[in-house]
């Protein structure tokens, strides 16, 4: 590892980060006591890896604020078809947990009450605009959820997503080319090969994994600021 | 409408819902989802409803049998794509049902400005995206809002768990998620619960949805719905 405090920390020794080492690396930056929303997908399973004693409170945005893990039968949970998560899976609940309408969950969503949002991404943009919900393919059925509502609403958005598509292309571009779910509003991306930090003069690499800085810069579109 | 009245069942209750209506739909899929009264709509066979729900449909029950049965022109809703939406699916692709796309957010609060007599209201979400596409914006202290109308229904049909006979409501868990908003913002409110009590056996600080919003109540027992 080398690296200092003002600069990048490069991981040379080993490749990439696996599937379930980005949501770990995500949790570890998610401060103790926060409010914490976890979007469908990969982004749900952040919560494996959060400290128990961190008191990090998990928000649903289907009504609830104190979600558990999944309903396990064989863990002894009860399964109960009216405690869902956004997935839609039944889920457990946590002493100190509230229920709310869904106008009151998305009022405290868009309120800035929650500290940070992960969320899935087909692509990011240098400027921070995240593209999630639409690859914008002609006669797909078009579905949006909650994903435009959570990209301006917490006070911190974080983006799990391989940094290169299967084809080698760079998810991190200059411009989205599919449509937009949030203008400006991706704080930091969490990729196999790096974590990037989005900032007001651009776009800074904050720790990589299986590749230097100058790598990355080589494969990228982004001009990446020390 | 005058005070919450108890009715019989379920046909009882969504009697008078006419062909053109616009029908509010609880339910975050399947959970909150009032099966009986959508069930009993689809017997009324009725047509050319505009549905508004967070989702079109799970399998072949309840709002997926609805539209099925053809009584749905439009749906407004933020997620119709599922693994289980195929009756909702097969109707889009052959051009029989028209969508609108709504944040689920903007769905919550548009339905709640109607019940709050809000006139319109600006909106941080969906700022440069496709869905404010022709929408007015502007510009306050800085950021960019949408402007957003709101959603009102002829209907509601929504479940709770419990009600009182003052047509006082309270939820289980998750499965509250557009009740109480779907409750205010419709003309007609109709309510299936698991259970009615007297007036005085819900706890006042308890309740969630005040009987002011609600017209008619029908208890199904659990193995009818």
């Amino acid at each position: 590892m080398t690296g200092t405090h003002d600069g990048p920390v490069e991981n040379l020794d080993r490749g990439p980060l696996d599937r379930a080492e980005i949501p770990a690396r995500v949790a570890r930056d998610i401060p103790a006591g926060a409010y914490v929303n976890l979007g469908i997908g990969q982004p749900t399973s952040v919560a494996d890896h959060l400290d128990v004693d961190a008191g990090v409170t998990l928000h649903t945005e289907n009504g609830m604020l104190g979600m558990g893990r999944i309903a396990d039968a064989e863990r002894g949970d009860v399964v109960d078809p009216d405690l869902i998560n956004a997935g839609k899976q039944p889920v457990t609940e946590t002493p100190g947990a509230s229920y709310f309408h869904h106008a009151d969950s998305f009022a405290m969503m868009r309120g800035g009450h929650l500290d940070v949002c992960v969320l899935g991404a087909f692509q990011v943009s240098a400027t921070g605009d995240l593209a999630n919900w639409s690859t914008g393919e002609k006669g797909a059925i078009p579905a949006v959820g909650g994903a435009m509502d959570l990209a301006i609403g917490a006070k911190r958005i974080y983006v799990i997503m391989t940094l290169f598509a299967k084809d080698g292309t760079p998810k991190l571009v200059p411009q989205c080319s599919y449509p937009l779910t949030g203008v400006g509003c991706v704080t930091r991306l969490y990729t196999d090969h790096a974590l990037f930090a989005i900032e007001p003069d651009g776009v800074r690499v904050v720790e990589t994994w299986g590749s230097s800085v100058a790598d990355l810069a080589a494969r990228l579109d982004v001009p990446l600021v020390d | 409408m005058g005070k919450a009245r108890i009715v019989p069942d379920a046909d009882a209750a969504v009697a008078g819902i006419e062909d053109g209506a616009t029908v509010l739909v609880g339910g975050f899929g399947t959970a909150g989802q009032p099966m009986a009264l959508v069930d009993a709509l689809r017997r009324t066979g009725v047509r050319d409803l505009t549905v508004v729900n967070n989702n079109a449909g799970n399998g072949d029950v309840g709002l997926a049998a609805l539209l099925a049965a053809g009584c749905v022109r439009r749906i407004i809703c933020s997620f119709p794509r599922q693994t289980d939406s195929w009756v909702f699916d097969g109707l889009y692709r052959d051009g029989r049902i028209e969508l609108e796309l709504v944040p689920q957010g903007n769905l919550a609060e548009r339905m709640r400005a109607a019940g709050a007599g809000i006139g319109a209201f600006f909106c941080p979400t969906g700022v440069g995206t496709p869905l404010a596409e022709g929408k007015e914006t502007r510009t306050i202290d800085g950021r960019d809002y949408v402007l957003e109308y709101p959603i009102r229904g002829d209907v509601a049909l929504v479940k709770a768990h419990r009600a009182d006979t003052a047509g006082n409501l309270v939820y289980r868990k998750t499965a509250r998620n557009f009740g109480p908003v779907m409750a205010a913002a419709a003309t007609n409110t109709i309510v299936e619960v698991d259970d009615i009590v007297e007036a005085g056996a819900l706890d006042p600080e308890h309740v969630v949805t005040p009987g002011i919003y609600v017209d008619r109540i029908v208890r199904v027992a659990e193995e009818a719905s």
